[in-house]
């Protein structure tokens, strides 16, 4: 356990020092890339609250990665077009601040994660993987059919949004901005596990019938990890929607449900760090092998497979032991 | 609209049904002999289908097209099965949805390195082109009419193969107890080897069928694979029969709904917002039908095991 923890601790050190040097250095590609590594990390943590923690196989994750998006995209068109999103009753206005932009990714990410929740846990096993799949598709499919936001196209934002005190131009700023909600959700996420309600999930994935012999509810339990899952990944949408300044149907892909797996898995599932070495893994691999070869995708296909294969517990698995740190 | 245009989309919707059926047989064969859920079943699609555009290509021939197709795709079905598939087993749901995650990124890239991003063309075969009268004056497209028949007769086939076959015996009996059909001295290996190749088999015929309609490249698998997966979910896992009754119902369910929604929608608010919510809802009409079996059969139409 110490030794998971040395390398966390190294981890997250890394992530400090590394866009340090590329600030120093002048390298604003380099911090680019560790943005966009700390988001997808966000996502992964989300996921891996449902997935480790609750056993739940998710394969439909891109649908709160994309609601985060859009939450961001929406209130932000509106905003720059001067138009109000509800003119009826009373009036709503968008929004190019940062904050109010996150808490609406989040609710809204939680809504639906709270509703594919209601539906899906219906059941279980194959099911499960299955039908969060298909919602996932039916968003993926709404948000291309839906002309009112761009369609197929996505949506392009001019200016990155706002936060209070900061200029979210600088790419040193705006990646301490995502550091900061990273750390965040890994502190939740480590309470969480020591709290009594991630005592009970824990429980719930092992044996979920003497958890509700002692009186709790499985199911309740898997849904309100499902939406807090579905909210850190919302969140992680809106961000990476600003990173990008665009967001389009693909981040409602199935693709992208299957990348935010990715990282998880990489790393080691249930893992607090798991989703940040997936993450870091990924992005970097992606950088390195798309200037090796234009087919980079295969010998990713091989390195998952490999890790599925042979290396279980991930990567941090390989480092610190295949034990599943259930604390 | 008149009666002859929602008699051809009714006959449309058999077509697309009876074609995720046969995408939905193999899976849902795959399952529930091995408990595998394989998402690289759409790759297998893709397989078959490019496997059909080069031969028909190269000869001229769609018969021949179509034997490649089915080769093509049971042999890297078996393959897969070999190589891969087989340590999965015993392997819980997420590392096999992983693993079959990897297949799919090596089968993509594959293909686009073999073949180019470019959409290759199946052209349907003289002999299957043109119209025929149906009785109340509709014409439709032959292929599509001969589309609906194969697809028929394949599920006959499996339904033959199940019931009157030793390999069938072997197969339902491998879905009830493997350990025991095992010590009967069946070499179980063997047996998943073919079953993962029939699944993949049936796949690639159903890529190379629907060649001729759509453009044959890269991801045309995944949106097929999906949907399959509705279909597995309505009609419950593991049945064959279910599979059918799905992949009628899902096929039926997306043409009707894409031609029925717009014009619902138009009886309320002005044409150009009814088409759009109109097309928005169509495309979400099987998830919401899913959503109802899902209420009401938590296991599907014919699943009897959760």
């Amino acid at each position: 356990m110490s030794r998971e923890r040395l390398l966390n601790a190294l981890l997250l050190a890394g992530l400090v020092v590394v866009p340090g040097w590329a600030l120093w250095a002048d390298e604003p590609f380099t911090i680019t890339l560790a943005t966009r590594a700390v988001i997808f990390a966000l996502a992964a943590v989300g996921l891996n609250i449902a997935l480790g923690m609750g056993g739940l196989v998710s394969l439909g994750h891109a649908v709160f990665f994309g609601i985060g998006g859009y939450a961001m995209g929406v209130l932000a068109s509106h905003a720059q077009s001067y138009t109000p999103l509800y003119d009826g009753l009373f009036t709503l206005e968008g929004t190019k601040a940062m904050p109010v932009i996150w808490l609406v990714a989040a609710a809204a990410s939680a809504l639906a994660a709270w509703l594919i929740g209601l539906l899906s846990l219906r059941t279980s096993g194959v099911y499960f993987i299955m039908i969060t799949l298909a919602f996932g598709q039916m968003a993926y499919f709404f948000a291309i059919s839906w002309p009112a936001y761009g369609g197929e196209d996505g949506l392009s934002i001019y200016v990155r949004n706002g936060f209070p005190g900061l200029n979210t131009l600088d790419p040193i700023q705006f990646y301490g901005i995502c550091l900061a909600w990273l750390c965040l959700a890994l502190w939740g996420h480590a309470r969480l596990r020591r709290s009594p309600f991630g005592l009970a999930l824990d429980a719930a994935r092992q044996v979920p019938a003497r958890v509700q012999a002692v009186g709790l509810d499985p199911k309740r339990l898997y849904l309100v990890a499902l939406v807090i899952s579905g909210a850190v990944t919302g969140l992680s949408g809106a961000l990476f929607a600003d990173l990008n300044r665009f967001v389009s149907p693909s981040m409602l892909s199935w693709q992208m449900s299957g990348e935010i797996m990715v990282f998880v898995i990489i790393g080691g599932v249930a893992r607090l760090f798991g989703p940040v070495v997936g993450a870091v893994f990924y992005v970097a691999l992606e950088h390195w092998l798309g200037g090796v070869s234009d087919y980079w995708q295969i010998i990713l296909g091989v390195v998952l497979l490999a890790v599925v294969l042979f290396g279980r517990g991930g990567l941090i698995g390989l480092v610190c032991g295949k034990e599943r740190p259930d604390a | 609209m008149t009666p002859i245009l929602f008699a051809e989309q009714v006959l449309n919707g058999l077509q697309s049904g009876v074609m995720l059926f046969l995408m939905a047989a193999g899976l849902t064969l795959i399952f529930g002999v091995m408990g595998l859920i394989n998402l690289a079943h759409g790759a297998l699609f893709m397989v078959g289908a490019f496997a059909a555009a080069s031969v028909a290509g190269a000869t001229g021939s769609f018969l021949l097209a179509l034997v490649a197709a089915l080769a093509a795709a049971a042999g890297a079905g078996a393959m897969v099965e070999l190589l891969v598939i087989r340590r999965l087993y015993d392997r819980d749901h997420l590392d096999q949805v992983l693993a079959t995650f990897a297949l799919i990124l090596i089968f993509s890239e594959g293909t686009r390195w073999l073949f180019g991003s470019f959409p290759l063309y199946l052209d349907v075969p003289p002999w299957l082109g043109g119209t025929v009268l149906l009785p109340g004056g509709i014409e439709y497209p032959t292929y599509r009419l001969a589309l609906i028949a194969v697809g028929l007769l394949v599920a006959a086939g499996l339904w033959w193969l199940n019931t009157c076959t030793r390999l069938g015996i072997r197969i339902r009996a491998g879905e009830n107890d493997r350990e025991m059909i095992a010590a009967l001295g069946v070499d179980i290996g063997k047996l998943y080897t073919v079953v993962f190749a029939l699944g993949a088999g049936l796949a690639g015929l159903a890529g190379a069928l629907v060649g001729p309609i759509q453009s044959v490249q890269v991801g045309m698998g995944e949106p097929v694979l999906i949907l399959a997966f509705v279909v597995i979910v309505i009609g419950g896992i593991g049945s064959i029969k279910g599979a059918l009754v799905g992949g009628l119902l899902v096929g039926l369910t997306d043409t009707l709904g894409r031609l029925l929604l717009p014009a619902l929608f138009r009886l309320f608010t002005d044409p150009a917002s009814a088409a759009s919510a109109g097309s928005a809802f169509a495309s979400m009409a099987i998830y919401i039908l899913m959503a109802a079996v899902l209420i009401w059969r938590p296991t599907g139409l014919y699943g009897a095991r959760a």
